[in-house]
């Protein structure tokens, strides 16, 4: 049984867990940014308590279309990492990224996808790594999955997981933008609740 | 005047002809409609998980298959006094979103939803008239019970009326 009961989340937790993920998040910013050869910008992130049901107002609503990139998480902190943008923001970061690497705009689907998968990878891989040094946990994550859909329907994943345990879900998200070109998106954290004991506990709480 | 009644994720509501009852974006949810096709009335269940008897925390009914669909005749019975005999339904949702493979558990939960939703209709002797059900894809879905049509509405796909 973990100790930690996130519905009564105190503010002490909830500042080290902001930290976690701003270092984290810090990390995917700039790896974001070497990829697209441009600045990242990102708000400080927030650690919240939702109700499992309002899960896609992170976004803007259940049936906002967005791009989801979903990664596992096993080892001694176990969860789901999401990478979400709405469609106009991915369709704007392919463009980036293709440019930055000298590649011609292409419509070949298959490509665009991969584009999208590839980054997601290194931009969760760069949060992972940052936490898994801060917290010396060895974190393993799964290959990227990628699903362009209704918010509502993506966020279900995590959702369930939560409805498991709780009505309430204690996500980790920053939001992170591109100035100019329009591309708003999220990093979410979502560690399951043994991992938040193993992430306080390490770190002193 | 026509009203959409619209029900969230890990709720239940109803609603009688000509008023419509909606969900928006099942992922591996199921969205259980329930009909009384003589009556013209319905309630509409979109539920989560398979089955509150494993989980600790389950004060919501509407969370589940088991309690989702009783409770979903209950509140039928209170305000419109069916004959539960009389019930039909139709089912939408149950997808994997993340193409995961399938040796993963956890991750295998539309399917789990799927057939705790169909196992928990025969225990309560529900004929189930139509399915669209699993894939990898979103569904939002709208029930008119003065027609008995479900309306399933998906990103990138053309709309279906089963």
């Amino acid at each position: 049984m973990p100790k930690f009961d996130y519905r009564k989340i105190d503010n002490v937790q909830k500042d080290v867990l902001q930290e976690v993920g701003n270092i984290g998040a810090g990390h995917a910013a700039t790896a974001l940014s070497q990829m697209i050869q441009g600045k990242i910008n990102m708000e400080i992130p927030t650690a919240r308590l939702i109700r499992i049901e309002n899960i896609s107002d992170i976004v803007g609503g259940p049936d906002v279309i967005v791009t989801g990139i979903l990664i596992t998480l096993q080892g001694e902190v176990e969860g789901m990492m999401m990478f979400i943008m709405d469609e106009a923001s991915t369709e704007q970061l392919i463009e980036l990224i293709l440019k930055s690497y000298n590649m011609i705009a292409t419509d070949d689907k298959e490509l665009r996808d991969s584009t999208i998968k590839e980054s997601g990878n290194i931009i969760a891989g760069s949060y992972l790594n940052a936490l898994s040094h801060l917290l010396n946990k060895r974190i393993e994550p799964s290959i990227p999955y990628l699903s362009v859909d209704m918010a509502g329907a993506i966020l279900s994943v995590p959702a369930i997981e939560f409805g498991k345990v709780s009505d309430d879900a204690l996500i980790i998200e920053t939001k992170f933008w591109k100035d100019q070109n329009g591309v708003t998106g999220y990093f979410i954290l979502i560690p399951t609740l043994e991992s938040y004991d193993k992430i306080l506990t390490t770190l002193g709480l | 005047m026509e009203n959409v009644i619209l029900v969230g994720m890990a709720d239940l509501n109803v609603c009688e002809s000509p008023d419509a009852i909606k969900t928006l974006a099942l992922g591996s949810c199921v969205g259980i409609v329930l009909y009384e096709p003589y009556q013209k009335v319905a309630g509409m269940a979109h539920i989560m998980l398979p089955d509150s008897t494993q989980i600790r925390n389950s004060d919501n009914h509407a969370k589940f298959a088991d309690t989702g669909i009783e409770s979903l005749i209950n509140t039928m019975k209170d305000k419109f006094n069916i004959d539960k005999r009389r019930l039909r339904a139709k089912i939408a949702g149950g997808a994997q979103m993340f193409n995961f493979g399938t040796k993963n558990e956890m991750l295998r939960i539309g399917d789990r939803n799927i057939e705790a939703t169909k196992r928990n209709l025969a225990l309560h002797n529900i004929p189930l008239i139509c399915e669209d059900v699993g894939d990898n894809y979103g569904r939002t879905i709208t029930f008119y019970p003065d027609t008995s049509e479900l309306h399933i509405m998906s990103h990138g796909r053309p709309s279906k009326i089963i």
